[in-house]
């Protein structure tokens, strides 16, 4: 096992709601970043989390930006940096709306121009800061407050758009596996030019499930094949210990839809299509990571 | 005018609490408003929100300094809000639970809230529903009519248990 | 039907009523409700329009331009961030002479971030050539909403229209709403200029330095007619429904010797402040202005003015007191309060019309002396 840094950056007067995903996952992407580190956050309940001015409640320093501009921005400060000779980390740590969507043009310039940094999405699949609407990162099925019907559309897939852009290193995580989330910052950082995690981040006001369930969700996410965790070092694909389990006998995904308020009254018509999503991901990073792509 | 604060904390219902209050206010004829004060707080934070109720239209927007009547949702905001703050000299206090014993220098009243809504199963996402049954002690203290009090839930709720966990309220609550 | 309702939701309500085609619209505290209640709303089948989720504010305008080019009507609301971030469609709306009605729920601009009541937000995009108009109750952001659409869209108009209601302070507060069956108050749209491809033409395309101006012009002529046309409108509202408000609204203001001016909810509070003063002999009145554009004619001569900005323009001054003081000569004190939701109460604006000092400015909360 890896061993996890005692030392907190963290402080435990955060203003997020009990089980946030959001606060657990950027306490080990601080652990494994350390001290010599800026967070760039663009608007997103991670800006409400650290506490009112003139409090904070993390403790390394935090650039907050306009919603649509983590990625520019970091950009200028990596830059700036390099210039300067230092070797600071520079981390964006960006909800799913601040990513896929408002976001993703500098998201997509940063990671085209080879950008040193890292840029870490944290998905609770909705926005989260404003009461829950729906993101181009929701999943079809799930009720937000502007898909009071379920949504529509699918999820949109962030991953591939990343990999689009041939990034050093990308990988998924997911808050209920700290460890694993851990040592893929720690590997990130290792690296120069542009990395990528996509972290998964069971969110219990948005997702409707009670507040001491964050991580007994990620993990049904994982088992249930809808959450795949891999990573890919240039290009080169693995999947991971937890996912390649899920693979070969995932749980029955009803088993991770049931026990959230959000797909309540789902049709089989998204269960089906999500099912299908599912399978087809799984099927594209085997592919992948036996080297047949 | 007739001011209310409510203090609870964010996702026990506060906010909805005031704006059935003012929407049983106004079936009773009256004109009121109910402005929550918003922080930058997620679920569990305490709040406030107020309640003006008034014969004639209501102009102000300013928080409410010195309220008439301070209702008391969960009795652990006390710990870090003091909930007496400019209390008028003969207002009142509506306190959820079953004693007033932690309130000093004004009159006050308790009534178990959290036990209405646990005995009529009224419980969202683990927590009960208390902006409900409480209308049924303010129609009690005489606030507003419990004809109000009971069209301002059906209004805003299909369940009748919301209902009848008013009328439990107005009939425990010892005035 | 009469009811209580938010500010936000009266909005959503008006547009509901006048049932435009196209909704696109981007979450954003304190508006996030609009958007929330018209997708309630087009979900449930009570609003047959097509609700756009796009996936940022410039995408909003853009699409509600689109829309609205091919002669629908459309319907957008933001707030601070959101409406700065859609500040080149902002422009090319009005440019582009599309009846957009949008609302714009005031609000601070960041950093820090600051999601409470501010109307530099709104203020910012005054040049752009859009109509602007502020509330300050429930019913009047109803209202309001409706007589925005037609006023828009009217022939001699065809400009877009920002409905400004205060952020939380009217968003969020719950009042009485008298919600109305419009009938034929908002006729239906004829956009003059709506994409035909019988008769195909090039829109904005390369205008030179010989015609630019030109159709800046015809934006100000609009604007000047818009005048008469938001009179009219008013008026017929008063007759069809019993209720009018003006360009801006006047309390014991006849013979007040000293006047408050704000906009939005201020306005209201300083009417309760003037009622204190009054009782005190001082001969105090108000003045709510209402509409920001077109700049209301307002007469003030022979009186003492005190005019709270909640706004700024920095090395300038308050905006509404700037813009008092380059139309007439008055005796004006500008107090500034009220920034990013700033508590400001009857008691304080009375305090600052006993404590007048005109010709200079104050900065509430702050010793403004540098
Ligand atoms: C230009 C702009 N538009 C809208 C907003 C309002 N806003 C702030 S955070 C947010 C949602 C963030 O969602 P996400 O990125 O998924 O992060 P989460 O809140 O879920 O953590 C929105 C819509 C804003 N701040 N700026
Ligand atoms: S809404 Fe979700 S992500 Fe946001 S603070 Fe609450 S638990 Fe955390
Ligand atoms: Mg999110």
């Amino acid at each position: 096992m890896t061993e996890i840094p005692k030392e907190e950056f963290i402080l435990k007067c955060t203003s997020a709601c009990a089980g946030c995903p959001s606060t657990l996952i950027l306490r080990y992407v601080l652990k494994a970043a350390g001290a010599d580190t800026v967070l760039v956050v663009p608007a997103c309940c991670t800006s409400v989390i650290q506490g009112i001015y003139p409090n904070t409640a993390v403790n390394v320093p935090v650039y907050n930006v306009a919603f649509a501009a983590a990625a520019a921005c970091a950009s200028g400060m990596s830059e700036a940096f390099q210039k300067a000779g230092k070797k600071t980390n520079v981390i964006v740590y960006a909800g799913d709306g601040g990513t896929v969507d408002i976001g993703i043009q500098a998201l997509s310039g940063a990671f085209e121009r080879e950008t040193d940094f890292l840029y870490i999405c944290y998905d609770n699949e909705a926005y989260g800061n404003t009461g829950m609407q729906r993101s181009g990162s929701t999943p079809i099925g799930a009720r937000t407050t502007t898909t009071p019907g379920g949504k529509v559309h699918a999820k949109k897939d962030l991953d591939a758009i990343v990999a689009a852009h041939n990034p050093s290193y990308l990988a998924t995580a997911c808050a209920a596996y700290p460890q694993d989330l851990f040592k893929k910052v720690q590997k990130a950082l290792t690296l120069r030019g542009s990395k990528f995690i996509h972290v998964l981040a069971p969110c219990p006001p948005g997702w409707r499930f009670s507040s001491e369930m964050t991580v007994e969700m990620g993990k049904l996410a994982v088992r249930s094949g809808l959450w795949i965790l891999y990573e890919s070092e240039f290009g080169k694909v693995t999947i991971n210990g937890p996912s390649k389990a899920a693979m070969i006998k995932p749980i029955p995904i009803e088993d991770y839809l049931s026990v959230q308020g959000r797909f309540k009254g789902i049709d089989r018509k998204a269960i089906d299509a999500l099912k299908s999503q599912a399978e087809q991901r799984a099927k594209h990073l085997q592919k992948e990571a036996e080297g047949i792509c | 005018m007739y001011e209310i604060r409510i203090h609870s904390r964010g996702g026990q219902g506060g906010v909805t609490a005031a704006r059935l209050l003012a929407l049983a206010a106004f079936r009773d004829g009256k004109y009121a408003t109910a402005c929550p004060f918003y922080g930058a707080e997620r679920r569990g934070a305490p709040v406030v929100s107020y309640v003006r109720i008034d014969d004639r239209p209501i102009r102000v927007y300013s928080q409410i300094r010195n309220p008439d009547l301070v209702i008391v949702l969960d009795p652990s905001v006390m710990e870090v809000v003091d909930v007496l703050h400019g209390l008028k000299r003969h207002g009142k206090v509506l306190m959820n639970g079953t004693t007033t014993e932690k309130i000093h220098g004004a009159p006050a009243f308790a009534v178990d809230l959290t036990g209405i809504a646990l005995r009529e199963k009224l419980v969202i996402a683990g927590s009960p529903i208390l902006n409900t049954p409480v209308l049924g002690a303010l129609a009690k203290m005489g606030i507003i009519s419990v004809d109000s009090a009971k069209s301002a839930i059906r209004e805003m709720f299909s369940d009748e248990r919301n209902v009848r966990a008013a009328e439990a309220a107005f009939q425990e609550l010892v005035i | 039907m009469l009811t209580i309702a938010t500010g936000n939701k009266a909005v959503a309500a008006a547009v509901k009523e006048v049932k435009p085609y196209v909704i696109a619209a981007y979450p954003i505290t304190p508006q996030t409700e609009i958007v929330e209640q018209i997708a309630e709303y087009v979900t449930s089948g009570e609003l047959d329009s097509r609700y756009i989720p796009v996936e940022s504010e410039h995408s909003a305008m853009a699409a509600c331009i689109g829309a609205s080019i091919t002669g629908a009507r459309t319907f957008t609301a933001t707030s601070s961030h959101g409406l700065l971030y859609m500040h080149e469609m902002v422009n090319w709306a009005a440019g582009a002479r599309l009846p957009i009605v949008m609302a714009n729920v005031n609000r601070a601009i960041g950093p820090g971030w600051n999601v409470w009541a501010e109307h530099t937000d709104a203020f910012q995009e005054r040049d752009t050539g859009w109509l602007q108009v502020y509330v300050s109750t429930v019913q009047e952001a109803y209202d309001t909403t409706l007589m925005a659409f037609r006023i828009a869209e009217h022939a001699d108009v065809i400009l877009p229209v920002m409905v400004n209601l205060d952020g939380f302070l009217l968003s969020h507060s719950m009042q009485s709403l008298d919600t109305l069956n419009a009938g034929d108050f908002v006729p239906p749209l004829h956009l003059p200029h709506a994409i035909d491809v019988l008769n195909p033409a090039g829109y904005g395309t390369l205008t030179g330095p010989d015609e630019h101006f030109r159709f800046r012009w015809e934006i100000e002529k609009a604007m000047r007619r818009s005048r008469k046309v938001i009179a009219e409108t008013e008026r017929d509202f008063a007759e069809r429904f019993g209720r009018s408000y003006g360009v801006a609204e006047e309390y014991r203001y006849e013979d007040a010797d000293v006047v408050v001016i704000a906009m939005g909810t201020l306005g209201k509070e300083a009417e309760v402040a003037v009622d204190l003063l009054r009782n005190e002999g001082v001969n105090a009145g108000s003045l709510r202005i209402r509409w920001l554009r077109p700049f209301p004619d307002l007469d003030l001569s022979g009186r003492e003015v005190v005019v709270i900005d909640r706004d700024y323009s920095f090395g300038f001054g308050g905006i509404i007191a700037q813009s008092l003081m380059a139309r007439q000569r008055v005796d004006l004190y500008s107090v500034i309060a009220g920034l990013g939701g700033q508590e400001v109460t009857y008691d304080d604006i009375a305090g600052f019309v006993r404590e007048r000092r005109p010709g200079t400015e104050l900065w509430f909360g702050v010793n403004g002396n540098v």
